[in-house]
């Protein structure tokens, strides 16, 4: 059974996510997800269409996200993005998101829609 | 006889995929000389093929420029490594490169990485990828660094972002630091209410330059006879009559 796509857009709603920039990236699929707050270790695991749960807000992040092809970004925990994380967000066309749950609650739920670690 | 000497000991150069292009060595020893400085350190982030070439442009101008390194350990955690030689820190950069991922640096993503002669020449670019996280951890890192001679500073400890302690929680009880760095962006008393337990550590200051006019803010004092590693060593446990100078 071929399950439906999953969208930036979807994850919004249904999360009550706030967008801190690409709200016109919101159709991007997502497929698949990780979690990590090491820049590192997400340049080594994450996988293209992903969606990044994060407490880091720094520029790096961007680059990070770019250069693995990352679907978007969500912050955790009431966290903001730096103004200049934004400013290169927008410029680089990579989405970012803000929640206020915690890492896991959020997770927990990504994954309750059928977003998945392991693909 | 002891003097006061000016440092600012974490400066970093076009080395640095972040540091602003202006940043080659004559104009950061002009503008060191300018600020009234008498001591640099010259820290990129993983890389110190920019040392030398500093040296070289100050070898007419009364100032003195340690071999230094900001290395990002394991934890994403930033150290600076401060030597007297060039030699005794690309002993040290040849284990960080063995030590970083074999990825090439992203310039549009990242920044470039200018290697520059001592007349801001552009000599090439160091193609890894510097930014990024090196696999030696935080312990193995300070006992390298003291093995090679060098002191070891923990970076901008009032910063969340690769400050050890945002990255950690707190500072580990058996690291062996030499002294811990404090950002221009907060006074030592902010930091000591802040982050109470630092005041275990001396304590220094400096810019952590990533633009010319940021050079020399926030600098360190010190009562020395001579601006060397072993120098400063002594006024960071404040023997024979060397301090750290508090602003």
């Amino acid at each position: 059974m071929k399950k439906d796509t999953i969208k930036i857009s979807d994850i919004v709603d249904a999360l009550n996510l706030k967008i801190e920039c690409g709200e016109k990236l919101l159709n991007r699929e997502i497929k698949g997800g990780y979690a990590s707050d090491l820049l590192s270790d997400v340049m080594a695991n994450t996988k293209e269409g992903d969606i990044w749960v994060t407490l880091q807000g720094h520029p790096n992040i961007v680059a990070v996200a770019k250069l693995k092809e990352i679907a978007g970004i969500i912050l955790v925990n009431n966290r903001r993005p730096e103004q200049e994380t934004l400013k290169k967000a927008e410029a680089e066309e990579v989405p970012i998101l803000t929640s206020t749950l915690p890492s896991f609650e959020l997770i927990g739920k990504l994954y309750k829609m059928g977003i998945s670690g392991m693909r | 006889m002891l003097r006061c000497l000016r440092a600012d000991l974490h400066i970093h150069t076009c080395l640095s995929p972040c540091g602003d292009l202006t940043m080659s060595p004559y104009r950061i020893v002009t503008r060191a000389r300018e600020m009234k400085l008498d001591i640099i350190g010259i820290c990129d982030h993983n890389s110190a093929e920019n040392v030398q070439a500093t040296k070289n442009a100050s070898s007419d101008k009364n100032i003195k420029i340690l071999a230094g390194m900001e290395v990002t350990t394991a934890e994403e955690v930033h150290i600076i490594a401060l030597f007297d030689e060039t030699r005794e820190v690309l002993d040290l950069q040849k284990q960080v490169y063995e030590h970083l991922p074999p990825v090439e640096n992203n310039e549009a993503l990242f920044g470039p990485q200018i290697i520059v002669n001592e007349l801001d020449e552009v000599e090439g670019y160091n193609k890894r990828l510097l930014i990024t996280a090196t696999s030696i951890t935080l312990k193995e890192l300070v006992a390298e660094i003291h093995n090679l001679g060098g002191l070891a500073v923990a970076s901008h400890i009032d910063r969340e972002t690769y400050g050890i302690i945002g990255q950690l929680g707190f500072i580990p009880d058996d690291l062996e630091l030499d002294a811990l760095e404090i950002s221009p962006r907060i006074s030592r008393s902010e930091a000591l209410a802040r982050f109470p337990e630092i005041n275990k550590f001396p304590l220094i200051s400096a810019s952590d330059a990533h633009h010319l006019e940021d050079i020399g803010k926030a600098p360190t004092s010190f009562l020395l006879e001579a601006p060397t590693i072993h120098e400063i060593e002594k006024a960071l446990t404040n023997r024979d009559g060397r301090k750290v100078l508090l602003q």
